[in-house]
């Protein structure tokens, strides 16, 4: 299998299986360069092992994988300087300083200091350069492990779930550091358990769930296609359940849980009418289908984080 | 060459951050030393004392310059009392009681109860009746000579407990050292994040090495400055130079004990503890705390196959006896030897995950 020019990663029926464990089993994707990737699923799913098998730190059981046209197994030395890794749990040599832990890797790749202390500040890290990396919040850190990911220039960037456990601050921040990442035109694949970060950050995304890609797209395409209702909903009490279903009919499904009144609704124009006749469209919220319904409609179980 | 270069500095500025680190490393061995130093400062040499028991000729045949020379190292009394100083003997009072039983005939009494000064007194009763013997054979004498012959034999205490105590420090800090970094470095996914970077196996082993090295050179130049203070009195003889080779090889030897052991080991808990085990008990054994000349014979055979044994035996030629490169040759062969063998055994071991 060669990959055509375009491709930053071809994979093709990839399995790892560790004892009992299937955790990786039969993923076949392909990532375009510049493309911003997303691999979601739940803990367990399997996608820091088929990272981990991308970048070349596990052999597959069967499958093969070919990045930018070369192979990851076994060690690659060719690869290696033309791909950016940051693992999911950080990795950073101990009592050094942000500003000597950059400039360890920036020379283990060959790149001067000057580079190293512009991707310093790049990440906002300027003013934390002489602290040590064990005393960094998890924020901080997780952009210094991002910055040596990046400071040799790579053409392909793995993040393996960069924003887990940052609060939603800190987390924003971040997407704004990897749409820039990305906007450089590298090639940027992410492993993620949030479904909004997903669907905020990715090009495309393939939903991952035991060991397998249940389905690969644009998360828009993803959601339309799967054709959910519109969730409509208003203060609990604007209208009572049994008038609206008397009204609506087979129309919509509605339910109050004695906050919302929530209609889940094909024909949304019909709810918003009735809504808008009985002068209820205070507190309105309306809401398409989301990857977490495409989710539940891939498993047939809710998804959870 | 690079990597090599960027990771020993990274390690080097990581390890001088760690006060228990430069603490175990440095000021440990260093402290025994100075204690031992202490505790042992003419412990050997202890001047023994002998009690004459009537007429003695070759004692009393002594010129006063003679009895001077002789007063350095060995203390005469006369008690003509038998019994009385057969007591002092068998109480530790005196070291031996020596009388003359006919003509060129002497017996000397000594107590087996302290192995050590019966066995200095003898020594020295006996390097004084061979003098006179020479003299009496007409040869010329060399009364100067003899004692000082008589203390270079006495082994001071510095003399083995530099050589002994280095050689433990260095064993300590190469078995540990090395083996720790990478179980660290393993552990903490250092090893994982450089195996993603274009640097060889190669780098990643050989800076823990030189850093490891490096601290053998600090150790040995601190042991040596210390032990040649004029408070502790070592002389360094000829060759001495030749103990930063002997140094450098075991330090090399050790580290690839260590890095069979971290080869094993999960975490660095393990990789100490296994490091302990073996270093501790290879110490005692291989006499470097305190010589082995009284120790059971089979010590002194298990000894013999202690790397740390051969290590310390060489140094102390080199630094105290005026031997040579032929002292310390097969010894540093021997050192690297076993390092290539148990190397390859390591690096056939090694991995950079723990899963
Ligand atoms: N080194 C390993 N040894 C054994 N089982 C593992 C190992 N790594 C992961 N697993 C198992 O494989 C499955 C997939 O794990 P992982 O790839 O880490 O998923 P994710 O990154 O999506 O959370 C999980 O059930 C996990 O317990
Ligand atoms: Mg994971």
């Amino acid at each position: 299998m060669t990959g055509d020019d375009d491709a930053a990663i071809t994979a093709d029926g990839l399995r790892k299986r560790y004892g009992a464990v299937q955790a990786v089993d039969g993923v076949s994707l392909s990532v375009r360069r510049g493309e911003f990737f997303g691999l979601l699923g739940p803990n367990g799913a399997g996608k820091t092992t088929t990272l981990e098998i991308l970048e070349g730190l596990r052999e597959p059981d069967e499958g093969t994988a070919t990045l930018l046209g070369e192979r990851p197994w076994p060690r690659n030395p060719r690869l290696l300087p033309r791909i950016g890794v940051q693992l999911q749990a950080s990795a950073f040599f101990e009592r050094l300083t942000a500003r000597e832990q950059l400039a360890t890797f920036a020379s283990l790749y060959g790149v001067g200091l000057r580079r190293a202390e512009e991707m310093l500040a790049r990440v906002g890290l300027a003013e934390f350069a002489g602290t040590q990396a064990e005393r960094l919040s998890g924020g901080q850190a997780q952009r210094l492990s991002i910055a040596c990911a990046l400071v040799h220039e790579p053409e392909l960037v793995f993040l393996d779930e960069p924003t887990t456990g940052l609060d939603p601050q800190a987390r924003r921040n971040l997407w704004d550091l990897l749409r820039e990442i990305n906007a450089d035109g590298r090639t940027v694949v992410l492993t993620t358990h949030y479904l909004d970060e997903a669907e905020i950050l990715c090009d495309r995304v393939a939903v991952m769930d035991h060991g397998r890609l249940l389905r690969t797209g644009a998360p828009a395409a993803l959601i339309r296609e799967l054709d959910a209702p519109t969730r409509i909903s208003v203060p609990s009490g604007a209208l009572s359940v049994d008038e609206a279903r008397t009204v609506l009919g087979e129309g919509a499904q509605t339910t109050d849980d004695g906050v919302s009144l929530v209609f889940a609704t094909r024909s949304p124009a019909s709810v918003l009418a009735l809504l808008g006749e009985r002068g209820a469209l205070n507190g309105l919220e309306v809401r398409g289908g989301t990857l977490e319904d495409v989710f539940l409609h891939l498993t047939g179980r809710e998804y959870r984080e | 060459m690079k990597a090599f270069f960027s990771l020993s500095r990274a390690l080097l500025v990581s390890n001088s951050r760690d006060r228990t680190w430069l603490f175990f490393t440095v000021l440990f061995p260093l402290m025994f030393l100075l204690l031992f130093g202490v505790l042992f400062k003419g412990g050997a040499t202890a001047h023994s004392t002998v009690l004459q028991v009537g007429p003695v000729r070759v004692l009393d045949s002594m010129t006063a310059a003679q009895r001077a020379e002789l007063g350095r190292t060995l203390t005469v009394r006369r008690d003509d009392d038998l019994a009385d100083a057969l007591r002092k003997v068998r109480d530790g009072t005196d070291d031996g009681a020596l009388q003359q039983t006919g003509s060129g005939q002497l017996l000397l009494h000594f107590s087996a109860g302290d192995q050590t000064r019966a066995a200095t007194v003898q020594g020295l009763v006996q390097v004084v009746v061979q003098q006179t013997d020479q003299e009496a054979t007409g040869r010329p004498p060399a009364w100067t000579l003899t004692t000082a012959q008589v203390e270079d034999q006495s082994v001071k205490p510095i003399q083995y407990l530099t050589p002994g105590l280095l050689g433990w420090a260095v064993a300590t800090s190469g078995t540990f050292s090395a083996a720790l970094t990478l179980v660290a470095w393993r552990r903490k996914r250092i090893l994982r994040r450089l195996r993603l970077a274009p640097v060889g196996l190669s780098g990643v082993i050989a800076a823990p090495t030189a850093v490891t090295l490096l601290v053998a050179l600090v150790q040995t130049a601190v042991f040596l400055g210390v032990a040649t203070l004029p408070y502790y009195g070592l002389r360094l003889t000829g060759d001495w130079w030749l103990a930063v080779p002997l140094v450098l090889s075991g330090s090399l030897c050790f580290m690839s004990i260590g890095l069979l052991a971290g080869s094993f080991a999960k975490t660095e808990n393990a990789a100490q503890s296994a490091a302990q085990l073996i270093v501790l008990p290879m110490a005692f054994l291989s006499g470097s705390f305190f010589p082995l000349d009284y120790a059971p014979g089979w010590v002194q055979d298990v000894a013999q196959v202690m790397p740390l044994h051969h290590l310390a035996a060489a140094m102390q030629d080199v630094l105290s006896r005026g031997k040579g490169v032929d002292a310390a040759l097969p010894t540093i062969g021997g050192l690297l030897a076993l390092a290539a063998v148990l190397c390859v055994v390591s690096l056939r071991l090694f991995r950079w995950d723990d899963t």
